[in-house]
């Protein structure tokens, strides 16, 4: 058992198996308060299972977690909400929680959707639901946040004001974030620690060290080398300010 | 005041109403119909159990649906059969069982059409404080459990990942599935239960725009149902369940026009 305080969740040697399938294997990683921890992979390749097996929504697992907080917000990759069950964007926001009216508003203006308050869900677009979704899991004030492509369907502005929300958000809280993304430029930007998956854990470490793994790299093939690109460049171009000149 | 069997009809019908208002709403947005209905046959059961055994008919009914919702749990568990193959298998083996039964206990005179749909007659004054006092219990519960149940209802991932406990929600709910029943059975009768849990709860959906408001039209047809369907079954002689069922339906049908002139707005 760990002391450090700062410890939220803590994976070691985790998997899970569906109908003697694996759908993700010995994955260890620890997710700090006011850190950042982003996993990345192609479909398939375990991410969302990995975030479900932090919380505890899969139980017959392998390996160990623990988890130190019961203050959670979660934004899955995916909900539908059913057409018998009517429901308003402010009844879907105290779902889990009672919140005041104030609370209920800030997180929703934070998220630029206040607007929709009294809407029903059913009528939200993708990206207005997905605002929705964020808003709903940061209302709480939670120690752990766990987003699912929290992005998914926001408008180009959007996603990068809110992917800088999300970043506020863990240092305002001080909050541990665990980020599933498929947006590399941000995993590079916004990341403490990047974990690449392929129902194994491909390769793990700041982001940099990430960049330059090899297996990253056949991985995530051309369009990440692309990315890879820009993010080296940039890094190449820092150090040349400094004078000092090295090639990867 | 309950001497006459009118009055403790409506006493007895109303009580349940305001149980199957909340109950049937969650029947509709968890897709419960199907298993309601098993349980409701499964009752059938129940009630040869109590005559055989000379238990009360509520007691016994209690015990043989909940018995029948942790088999099924259980079988859902270690077959591999789909939900609704297991539901059927139940539903009609344990009505055919407790037909077979009934063959069999051929000194008590039984009345089959009231079992099945319902009997105001036979409500007595103990019906009342059960259906009164059971009732009151399982609204207690509702409330007790609702932010687990309803969360999970919306979502399940959500209610457990933010620590809710959906399981064990989930669990007591089912146990209130078969209390339901077992104080309504001799209002509406096994084979139309599940129509007193949906019908007014369908035609809530179909007026509100929000969970609260749901549950308050629910219940609000449900008493109407239930009034309109006694003074019917007292005026025409019909039996007592399909007379608030029908009642029900026709409420539902009113709805319709309702729902088809907010799409008509919205176009």
């Amino acid at each position: 058992m760990s002391i450090d305080k700062n410890i939220l969740v803590k994976l070691k040697d985790a998997g899970f198996r569906q109908n003697d399938k694996w759908l993700v294997k010995g994955v260890s990683l620890v997710v700090e308060k006011g850190k950042i921890v982003t996993l990345i992979g192609p479909n398939g390749s375990g991410k969302s299972t990995t975030a479900k097996i932090a919380l505890g929504i899969y139980k017959k697992i392998d390996g160990e977690v623990e988890k130190y907080t019961n203050k959670v917000g979660y934004v899955p990759q995916k909900v539908s909400i059913d057409w018998t069950l009517p429901l308003r964007v402010s009844d879907f926001m105290v779902l889990t929680e009672n919140l005041k009216d104030e609370a209920i508003n800030e997180a929703l203006s934070l998220t630029g959707v206040e607007h929709l308050k009294n809407k029903n869900l059913g009528n939200l677009s993708g990206g207005e639901f997905q605002r929705v979704l964020l808003a709903r899991a940061i209302s709480k004030k939670p120690e752990l946040l766990v987003l699912d492509e929290p992005v998914q369907g926001v408008d180009f502005t959007g996603e990068i004001a809110l992917y800088e929300l999300i970043k506020k958000i863990s240092e305002e809280l001080n909050c541990g974030i665990l980020l599933i993304s498929h947006d590399l430029h941000t995993v590079m930007s916004a990341t403490d620690h990047v974990v690449c998956l392929n129902g194994h854990v491909c390769c793990s470490g700041s982001p940099i060290d990430v960049a330059k793994n090899k297996e990253y790299k056949v991985l995530f093939g051309e369009q990440a080398s692309q990315t890879l690109s820009i993010y080296e460049h940039r890094h190449d171009h820092v150090h040349s300010h400094e004078g000092d000149i090295k090639k990867n | 005041m309950f001497d006459d069997f009118f009055i403790r009809a409506l006493v007895a019908g109303i009580g349940v109403a305001f149980v199957t208002g909340p109950l049937g709403c969650f029947v509709v947005w968890r897709r419960l119909s199907y298993f309601g209905d098993t349980l409701a046959h499964s009752a059938l059961l129940g009630v040869t159990i109590a005559y055989s055994f000379e238990l009360n008919i509520a007691v016994s009914v209690f015990i043989i649906s909940s018995v029948i919702a942790l088999i099924l749990i259980q079988l859902q568990k270690k077959t591999n059969l789909p939900g609704d193959a297991l539901l059927g298998l139940l539903a009609h083996s344990s009505l055919a069982v407790g037909l077979v039964v009934i063959g069999f206990l051929t000194f008590i005179r039984f009345d089959i059409m009231g079992l099945l749909f319902g009997d105001i007659l036979a409500v007595t004054t103990d019906d009342l404080l059960i259906i009164w006092v059971g009732g009151g219990l399982i609204l207690l519960v509702l409330k007790l459990i609702w932010k687990p149940l309803f969360a999970s209802t919306v979502n399940y991932e959500l209610a457990e990942a933010e620590g809710l406990n959906p399981d064990r929600a989930k669990a007591i709910f089912t146990i209130l599935m078969a209390a339901i029943i077992a104080i309504s059975i001799k209002m509406v009768g096994l084979l139309l239960i599940t129509g007193m849990l949906i019908i007014p709860a369908a035609m809530a959906r179909n007026i509100s725009d929000n969970p609260r408001k749901m549950i308050i039209f629910s219940i609000i047809g449900g008493l109407l149902s239930v009034i309109i369907g006694l003074f019917s079954s007292l005026e025409f002689n019909s039996p007592s369940g399909p007379s608030i069922i029908t009642a029900s339906l026709i409420l539902f049908i009113l709805s319709l026009l309702k729902i088809k002139q907010s799409i008509h707005l919205k176009n």
